[in-house]
């Protein structure tokens, strides 16, 4: 259990030269994965891209889907890794992530249904 | 179990009350808070585009149509600069991080190596942007000139306006960033090689200017997804 007794403070977050290596590593390893992921994504995007491709039917629901999948993975090792808050307290991250994920989440959600309607009146009925 | 430290920790780095919330340092809690609104910000973007063009999808135009140059070269390579750039960023983004971990060891040599690459990998960064502004805004003809086929914040010759607003908004915002975080990498970079962290017994301030710049790199991967490739 975590004891919030002992103030630890992240000013004296210090290591020494074998747990550098180890953290170097984990480094190493997360940029091989960014990269490999930045390359698939653009491989996707030449061969599958929009302009290829038939942008009504399922296919570009998929790879687009894999590209929005492929990025929050990207992103997930970005801030766990690269901004340390996977090896902050858990209360910090919980405090950073769940009310951003909640409100930009909803906000997405209700523009993109809000944006369906426009489509709609404007091009499906013709009211405007 | 009582609470007593482990360590006593000097006054002056107390917060208010004593203690000091989630065990992390005061600048480091609200650099935290800074990168929210920051990312509520783009936010904000990211999903202002994504209604735009959920209902212009018709009319929207194609990336890989427009986004073709390569500078050097007239060949065509669709999305290929974009990815050089991507990647760039990514690297600059590495260096940042392998900076804040020298700095944990206090090895000086270390900090000021890998910040120095990564401010050669944000201005790297920042000269591509600019290039990519200028062929954008040359439009189709690739002339830079006052007709009225340039693309502007009142005129798109690749299709509808908000394309080309959006592109200069969502890119020139981060650009921005991008800009801005040279420069404090850059005063970060020369107060470490004065010797100024070694001084204060600590490299915390190479790690929060580090959480900005991983934050600028992770803007930009959400931006290549939502702007160039889908």
């Amino acid at each position: 259990m975590e004891r919030d007794d002992i103030i630890e403070y992240s000013l004296d977050t210090h290591h020494d030269e074998e747990a550098g290596k180890k953290i170097r590593k984990k480094i190493y390893f997360v940029t091989v994965l960014l990269s490999v992921v930045t390359a698939i994504e653009v491989a996707m995007g030449i061969i599958w891209g929009k302009a290829h491709i038939d942008v009504d039917g399922m296919g570009w629901l998929t790879i687009k889907s894999i590209f929005i999948i492929l990025t929050l993975l990207k992103a997930g090792y970005i801030v766990m890794v690269f901004m340390h808050l996977g090896d902050e307290r858990k209360s910090l991250r919980n405090v950073i992530l769940i009310p951003y994920v909640l409100f930009i989440g909803y906000l997405f959600f209700i523009l993109l249904v809000e944006s369906s309607f426009i489509f709609y009146v404007k091009d499906v009925i013709g009211w405007v | 179990m009582a609470g007593e430290a482990t360590k006593a920790i000097d006054q002056a780095e107390l917060w208010g009350g004593g203690r000091s919330p989630f065990s992390v340092s005061y600048g480091k809690m609200m650099m935290w808070f800074f990168l929210i609104s920051d990312a509520l910000t783009f936010g904000g973007f990211l999903s202002a585009l994504a209604f735009a063009r959920h209902h212009l999808e018709d009319a929207w135009p194609v990336t890989e149509n427009i986004f073709f140059h390569f500078p050097l070269t007239h060949a065509h390579l669709p999305l290929l600069y974009v990815a050089l750039m991507t990647f760039i960023l990514i690297i600059s983004s590495v260096t940042m991080v392998l900076a804040v971990e020298a700095g944990h060891r206090m090895d000086r040599k270390g900090v000021v190596k890998w910040m120095a690459f990564t401010v050669l990998g944000g201005a790297i960064f920042v000269g591509s942007q600019a290039w990519e502004w200028m062929t954008f805004i040359a439009g189709p003809d690739g002339l830079l000139s006052t007709s009225a086929d340039n693309a502007s914040l009142t005129s798109n010759p690749y299709g509808p306006q908000l394309y080309a607003d959006f592109f200069f908004f969502i890119t020139g915002f981060h650009g921005t960033h991008v800009l801005s975080g040279v420069v404090i990498n850059l005063i970060v970079l020369i107060r470490s090689m004065q010797g100024w962290y070694d001084e204060r017994g600590h490299y915390e301030m190479v790690e929060k200017v580090g959480l900005y710049w991983h934050f600028i790199d992770l803007v930009w991967v959400f931006v290549f997804t939502f702007f160039y490739l889908i």
